[in-house]
């Protein structure tokens, strides 16, 4: 029992479970079935969005250009579709094209060790602009989308829409990748410990290269999904969305310094912020409330995940610092 | 590293110091000022006017104040991605004293106290719990903002006093606007205690070695804390320029500061791991950058195309050394 309530997760799912009975006792509509799927399908781009940040912050790194790149390949998405291309190809070029994208990321870490925080402050502006270049700034809108191009993500199977099965498909196949795979587990060991990692014959360059390119695959495919359910694309969709993204790895539990972090954790994070952002307008609370409420949650998140780790100093300097911490109150 | 070989003649001193003057990166930086500034003479007649000029440092002042404090921070080893987010919450809270009818110098005070409040939270976090000031940062980009949003929704302050525009847009001499002399005033005060105090040189140990630091008799908690706390206290100066020069308050103002202030920074030659960098090449970034926008701008060259060449910018000043290095070995 006392395990269940040290898991990040437990408690994680304890929060949602808390927040959604909150809701529930105003609003019992909310948690029906029906809804609650809405809110799945609502949150499906976050979730994926997070698990390939979640595999690049594993490796110690960062990924800031998430949303550029989703709103980039979401715009190609459109223009090949108003040229005539198949939807497949469409799908097929995105998936390239961001896994490219991220490839850029990726090599500018590994090959010139360029902080990662940095690279994508850069690349972000850069993917945004370059969508600019492509439109001089126009929008595609719906009616100049084929109604194939915007039906496939909407049509239900199953009970579920494409785009809820695609981000269900993604988490299995992520948590494969993670629990059961050579690269899934390099992952970890690169971000837990880089020298250690060095000597059991992991390159800490090409596992960091191999998250940027998924987080990049993920984030392209991601902007279809995105342009095609809202049948709109110009340079700002996602604005700002790579801080959601964040959020909800930071709120799942994934350490920012690399090498711990569940793919549950990862999910139930995004489900969090997805709830939270459904749930604003329901509850009748204005919805420029859900950027402060995101901010709060990360900094909840962080000192709460903060709590659980060791001391940092050494010990000699514990009294010193018993005592400055003591003086200091 | 080649260990010196025996017989060899080992120089007792590497570089000379004046060869090392001459090839150091802010040489370097200066020479392109200089080619930037030539260029754009060149480019446009409309270029090389006095109150064309003045009127141009508005592009880099209010970006630099802040960039000063920034430069401490990043050579301490922290960095704070919410500078942008203080400046629209500062710039709220002085609308909405402006609107209850409160002077010019209140105002003015109610901005740099908001500036200094915020700097405090994100010391508090990150020196006292030992958070990770990336990720607080992040947290708080969205919290402070976010209160901006919730504040003012969709709309915005505007009407502020007439003597309340002196500090956007008056002149101290000439055509020496206020904001410039601040910047010039702010580039020596940032230069001396970086420079020529022991402060100064407990932030290059901190970001050097920080556990050495601390095992040296540096609190190193201490100067971080003091550090976050001067550069929410230049957002907060720079929240009152800005919103002065505007004459107004969204909040989407100062949208993507942070990252021309990080990019100005690193273009300054400051180490984004920490540890090096100094005030002179800070300043000699911001004409730099200052000139560019300026001259493309007047050049008729977007806005967004713009900061596509400042995320270049910021890649390219860290991969080209690393390039050269790699090229030469």
């Amino acid at each position: 029992m006392s395990l269940l309530f040290k898991s990040r997760e437990a408690i994680l799912a304890l929060a949602i479970l808390v927040l959604l009975a909150v809701v529930a006792a105003r609003f019992p509509a909310f948690v029906t079935p029906g809804n609650l799927a809405n809110v799945l399908t609502d949150t499906s781009p976050l979730i994926i969005l997070a698990l390939g940040q979640m595999a690049v912050i594993l490796t110690k790194c960062i990924d800031l250009s998430m949303a550029a790149n989703l709103a980039l390949c979401g715009m190609v998405a459109g223009l090949m579709n108003i040229a005539g291309v198949p939807l497949p190809l469409i799908l097929l070029a995105v998936l390239v094209l961001g896994a490219a994208l991220g490839a850029v990321n990726g090599a500018l870490v590994w090959g010139l060790r360029i902080p990662s925080i940095v690279v994508t402050l850069g690349t972000m502006t850069i993917y945004r602009g370059v969508i600019f270049l492509l439109t001089d700034g126009k929008w595609i809108n719906a009616h100049q989308m084929s109604a194939g191009f915007k039906a496939f993500p909407r049509t239900f199977l199953l009970g579920l829409p494409v785009m809820t099965w695609i981000m269900i498909a993604v988490v299995l196949a992520f948590w494969l990748l993670v629990s059961r795979t050579p690269l899934g587990r390099a992952f970890f060991a690169v971000g837990g410990n880089a020298h250690a990692a060095v000597y059991t014959g992991i390159s800490v360059g090409r596992t960091q290269f191999a998250a940027f390119v998924l987080s990049g695959a993920l984030s392209g495919f991601t902007g279809y999904l995105w342009v095609a359910r809202y049948a709109v694309a110009y340079v700002d969709i996602a604005g700002g969305f790579e801080l959601d993204v964040v959020a909800a790895c930071v709120i799942g539990g994934i350490a920012i310094a690399g090498g711990a972090g569940s793919v549950a954790g990862a999910v139930m994070g995004a489900l969090f912020l997805g709830i939270v952002k459904n749930a604003l307008p329901v509850v009748g609370i204005s919805p420029f409330w859900q950027m402060a409420i995101s901010g709060s949650a990360i900094l909840i998140a962080i000192a709460f995940n903060a709590r659980g780790q060791g001391p940092k100093g050494r010990i000699i300097l514990k009294s010193a610092e018993h005592r400055q911490v003591e003086a200091g109150a | 590293m080649t260990t010196p070989v025996a017989g060899r003649r080992v120089p007792d001193r590497l570089i000379s110091p004046a060869r090392r003057a001459l090839f150091s990166w802010e040489t370097l930086l200066f020479v392109i000022a200089v080619a930037v500034f030539l260029a754009n003479t060149i480019a446009s007649p409309y270029f090389l006017d006095p109150w064309n000029l003045s009127d141009a440092s508005f592009n880099f002042t209010e970006k630099a104040l802040i960039a000063f404090a920034m430069a401490l921070l990043i050579i301490a080893g922290e960095i704070d991605l919410s500078v942008a987010s203080i400046i629209a919450l500062a710039s709220t809270v002085m609308g909405a004293a402006m609107t209850a009818g409160f002077p010019t110098p209140v105002l003015v005070m109610l901005g740099i106290g908001t500036g200094l409040l915020c700097g405090a939270f994100n010391g508090l976090l990150v020196a006292r719990f030992g958070l990770p000031s990336i990720v607080v940062t992040i947290g708080t980009m969205s919290l402070f903002r976010g209160i901006s949003y919730i504040v003012l929704g969709d709309g915005a302050y505007t009407g502020y006093p007439d003597d309340f525009a002196f500090f956007g847009q008056g002149y101290v001499w000439w055509v020496i606007t206020f904001e410039l002399a601040l910047f010039v005033v702010f580039a020596v005060v940032f230069g001396l205690l970086l420079h020529a105090t022991s402060f100064g040189r407990t932030v290059y140990a901190i970001g050097n070695n920080a556990t050495a630091a601390r095992f040296s008799g540096i609190r190193e908690g201490r100067v971080r804390f003091v550090l976050f706390l001067l550069t929410g206290v230049m957002s907060g100066i720079a929240a009152v320029c800005l919103t002065s020069r505007l004459g107004s308050t969204r909040p989407s103002i100062a949208t993507g500061f942070e990252l021309e202030v990080v990019t100005m920074v690193v273009l300054g030659g400051v180490s984004i791991l920490g540890g090096s960098g100094s005030i002179p090449g800070v300043v000699i970034a911001a004409l730099v950058m200052g000139l560019v926008t300026f001259g493309l701008g007047l050049l008729n060259v977007p806005g967004i195309v713009m900061s596509i060449i400042i995320g270049a910018l910021l890649i390219g000043v860290i991969a080209l050394p690393r390039l050269w290095s790699m090229v030469k070995r």
